[in-house]
């Protein structure tokens, strides 16, 4: 999900948006739009006679506990934190006695931008910023009315402090706890003000998360961990090809692996079910079974390369165009081009994809870690051939995201309803490492090819850009409204909205079919553009004799926000002071997800090839940061995610097959390979922005601009390869 | 059947001497707090003790366990007391959480064997655990940090 989507929103009326929810949920939950105070929506919420629930947001119970439902899911980017701190400013409740847990599926918890319920674009906090607040506020009102009517005072007299209704004048006082069952006997208010921000005694502290004691003991519950009384456990053989189809099974040896009780053959392959995932596992490997490898079998990343280069000669359909750039680039004193290649990538998240479903006659219930539960509740009711109300899913923890688990196809879950229907017991469908690498929906393959018009200054005053790649939104519910005149706007996004001041720009997209399932991987477009645009941006400004940082300050000139963080990175890096011989200072830039952010890269190269990345210093401006901490540790996981794409991660095809099988082929940063990372973050009274992905695009072009002012080698294409960068190396681009 | 002690207690299974270890743990004897990652002793999510030593349980047969002490993330304290477990907290270093068992595991150890760790240290000790949310700078600051506590307890009172 991206940026672009919820910015398209902005342009799409409601009917229009609901159109296509309904679309993607199978259109049968969000006519039954439920508005968060709805009777309905307060059962939700509620559990236990006593208990306070004044929407489906939170419930008080007599104890004193408040349950924060989040809508969201957790998968390592702190919103079950940053959730329940926006309720509670409100709320005003102890913050020991918050806890948080996973909301069911049900419109009322549908993402305030996107139509479903679903976690994705960065857009969390941004979305539930009023939303939450006002929740709590609720929730404060009514309470301090149940205080003010049993105590018979005006409800003006009272104030709330740490979970606790106080009357002044008399020393009354009552904890929420014992409000609750008063408090549930209240009609919500209509008008429900929300506190200045000057006065928020929460947002904008750096309070410690409150998942982390359950991830340092073994308690925090993914689906991997989940049991149900009678699990069977179960893997599946699929395709070696994209599209490939079983031509024949053996089955015999696999079903004398003692546990395994039933080989079947579903959609998506061949299901090996077992009494436990390793017998599963064995007796998989003993499978034989004969493909047909079907249309995809030539498919080669090394070919589709070339085609891209060749595709991007012409320039595709139009996604921005100002001024003249033909002209311009004709007219220039100077000129440059260049190509640049990313490819597929991989989400890799360290949990492996899984889940777990019960399937009955006339009910289904799911535990998986999701980001996309409106579509995969929708989903799985289709294939289980019961009304989406019938089909409970449960959002457990997520041992990563990155978009994976936001599948537009509901993949894993369909395939483990199907696994269901075969193994007549509930299940868990467990995906090995391998089955991660080469099942697909990765970031596709990119080419990027520029041209720039430098005046005789050395400015630049012309800019092209055509990108060659797959679309993403092609083929989902979401192309009605995000693919425009033949333009995905998640294809160019940080591109044709480019921030530098460039007068004769143009900015255009081929996106070729290729049966590559391809999908948004965290910061998704920007992942190529933030690469490439920044990486030509620093050629430009070497062609034409400008230091990088001055020539982006002047290009900047009209946008304060990226000009403020630029010259924070920049101060804080002390760009232009001496380095140690051999190392190299980089700079970037991106806005993405609303966020600005800039990084600045110090690295070196040893004579081996080998890139060593010293330290990373970023400043990010994403409006209030309601936790900074937190905004911290995305900024730096951000960068981690970016630096192992830039030196490590490929997914490549011979013969439509994936190369890469498990972490030592696709390797990951790791620690000895970290760098020192300093974040600094903008201070700012605006509505927060997104954070957890916008300091990925940056952190490669910031590597590979050091990697050019340590040895004047540029790259324009990832993964850095060592062999490109050792002494006698020439760059092949 | 197969004997070992695990987090101090003596427990027999029946599965076959082959299966690895991490799959004993958690789908037979039910402790799921040991992760799977990769299968292939490449990512580190299925790290555990035995006898004292960090091993990857995911392709650590059964049999090698016989007769000895088994430890896992549950086994270290019953309170979230142990000092490595007190800096992650006071650092906040999870971020998804799946990776960090086996992190907290690793660095256990290479505390025992290297009560003051240096950076070079902590690469060597803990370069064989991925964290895909990258985690690495904080993992860094909590074994420092835990070194401090372990060595001087009193000081390490966790303030919120």
């Amino acid at each position: 999900m991206s940026q672009a989507l919820l910015r398209s929103k902005k342009h799409v009326g409601r009917r229009e948006f609901l159109k296509t929810a309904a679309a993607i949920t199978g259109g049968l939950c969000i006519s039954a739009y439920i508005p968060e105070l709805g009777a309905g929506a307060r059962e939700l919420a509620a559990a236990g006679a006593g208990v306070f629930a004044p929407n489906a947001f939170l419930r008080i119970a007599p104890d004193d506990t408040v349950t924060v439902i989040a809508n969201h899911s957790e998968m390592g980017q702190g919103i079950y934190t940053s959730l329940p701190m926006l309720l509670n400013e409100e709320l005003e409740a102890d913050w020991s006695k918050i806890k948080v847990e996973s909301a069911p599926v049900d419109p009322v918890y549908n993402h305030t931008v996107y139509g479903v319920q679903m976690t994705g674009g960065s857009t969390t906090t941004p979305s539930e910023w009023e939303r939450f607040r006002k929740m709590g506020a609720m929730a404060r009102l009514m309470l301090v009315d149940a205080a003010a009517q049993q105590w018979n005072v005006p409800a003006a007299s009272c104030h709330v402090q740490k979970g606790v209704v106080v009357h002044a004048a008399s020393g009354k006082k009552a904890t929420y706890g014992s409000l609750a069952e008063a408090a549930s006997q209240l009609k919500p208010p209509e008008d429900v003000p929300l506190k200045d921000p000057k006065k928020f005694t929460l947002v904008g502290k750096s309070i410690r998360r409150l998942d982390t004691p359950s991830k340092t003991n073994g308690t925090a519950q993914f689906g991997l961990d989940v049991k149900v009384p009678g699990m069977l456990f179960a893997v599946v053989a699929r395709p070696p090809v994209f599209g490939g189809k079983v031509s024949s099974v053996e089955s015999a040896d696999a079903l004398k692996i003692p546990g395994v009780r039933a080989v079947e053959q579903i959609p998506s392959g061949v299901a090996v079910i077992a009494d436990r995932f390793w017998a599963a596992k064995q007796g998989r490997d003993k499978l034989h079974v004969v493909w047909d490898a079907g249309e995809n079998a030539g498919l080669s990343t090394a070919k589709m390369t070339e085609e891209f280069s060749k595709t991007s000669a012409a320039p595709g359909n139009i996604a921005r165009k100002s001024g003249d750039p033909a002209q311009a680039l004709a007219g220039a004193a100077k000129t440059i081009t260049a190509e640049y290649d990313v490819p597929y990538l991989a989400h890799a998240m360290m949990e492996p994809l899984n889940c777990v479903v019960d399937l009955r006659p006339d009910s289904c219930e799911i535990w998986t870690g999701t980001q996309f539960e409106t579509p995969d509740r929708a989903s799985a009711a289709k294939v289980a051939g019961l009304p989406p109300e019938k089909v409970k899913l449960n959002t457990t923890l997520l041992g990563g995201g990155f978009g994976r688990r936001a599948n537009p196809a509901s993949d894993f879950v369909v395939e483990a309803v199907h696994v269901a229907k075969v193994a007549k017991a509930p299940v868990k469908v467990i995906w090995t490492r391998e089955d991660d690498l080469a099942g697909g929906w990765y970031r596709p393959k990119w080419h990027d090819r520029f041209a720039a018009g430098l005046d005789a200054e050395g400015n630049p005053i012309a800019w092209t850009h055509t990108i060659v790649g797959q679309s993403i939104m092609a083929g989902t519910a979401f192309e009605s409204f995000m693919v425009k005149n033949g333009v995905d706007g998640t294809s160019v996004e940080g591109a044709a909205d480019i921030l530098y001041g460039i007068p004769n720009l143009q900015v255009d997209l081929h996106s070729p079919k290729i049966g590559v399932p391809v999908q948004w991987w965290r910061s998704v477009g920007h992942s190529h553009t933030g690469f490439s645009t920044e990486g030509f941006l620093d050629e430009v400004a070497h062609a034409g004799k400008k230091d990088p940082y001055e020539l982006r300050r002047k290009l900047l000139a009209k946008e304060p926000r990226m000009l403020a963080v630029l010259n924070l990175a920049a101060e804080k890096a002390g760009w232009g002071k001496p380095l140690p011989k051999g190392v190299g200072r980089g700079i970037a830039t991106h806005f993405s997800f609303e966020t600005y952010v800039a990084q600045v890269i110090e690295a070196s190269v040893e004579k081996n090839g080998n890139v060593k990345v010293h330290r990373v210093v970023c400043a990010v401006d994403c409006g209030r940061a309601i936790n900074p901490d937190i905004v911290k540790a995305q900024m730096e996981g951000g960068i981690i995610f970016g630096l192992t794409a830039a030196l490590k991660t490929e997914i490549t095809l011979e013969n439509g097959r994936v190369e890469q099988t498990n972490f030592h082929d696709y390797q990951m940063l790791r620690m000895f390979e970290s760098p020192v990372i300093e974040v600094h973050i903008v201070p700012s009274d605006a509505n927060p922005t997104g954070v957890g992905e916008p300091s990925v695009p940056p952190a490669a072009p910031a590597l590979t601009n050091a990697i050019f002012a340590a040895t004047g080698k540029r790259i324009r294409r990832l993964p850095i390869q060592t062999a490109d960068l050792a002494a006698e190396g020439e760059v092949k681009s | 059947m197969t004997s070992f002690t695990l987090n101090g207690k003596p427990v027999s299974v029946d599965d076959d001497p082959s299966t690895p270890l991490l799959w004993v743990i958690r789908d037979s004897l039910g402790l799921t707090g040991t992760k799977f990652g990769c299968g292939m002793a490449l990512c580190g999510a299925c790290t555990v003790h035995l006898d004292g030593r960090a091993i990857r349980s995911c392709v650590s047969p059964l049999s090698r366990a016989a007769g000895k002490h088994v430890t896992t993330i549950e086994g270290l304290s019953a309170d979230n007391s142990h000092p490595v477990q007190r800096a992650w907290i006071e650092i906040d270093v999870p971020q998804c959480g799946y990776c960090q068992s086996g992190q907290i595991m690793s660095a256990v150890v290479l505390l025992k064997e290297n009560p003051k760790p240096t950076d070079n240290d902590i690469d060597e000790a803990m370069s064989g655990n991925i964290c895909r949310c990258g985690t690495y700078p904080r993992i860094r600051r909590a074994i420092h940090r835990a070194a401090e506590l372990t060595a001087a307890p009193a000081k390490g009172k966790v303030a919120q």
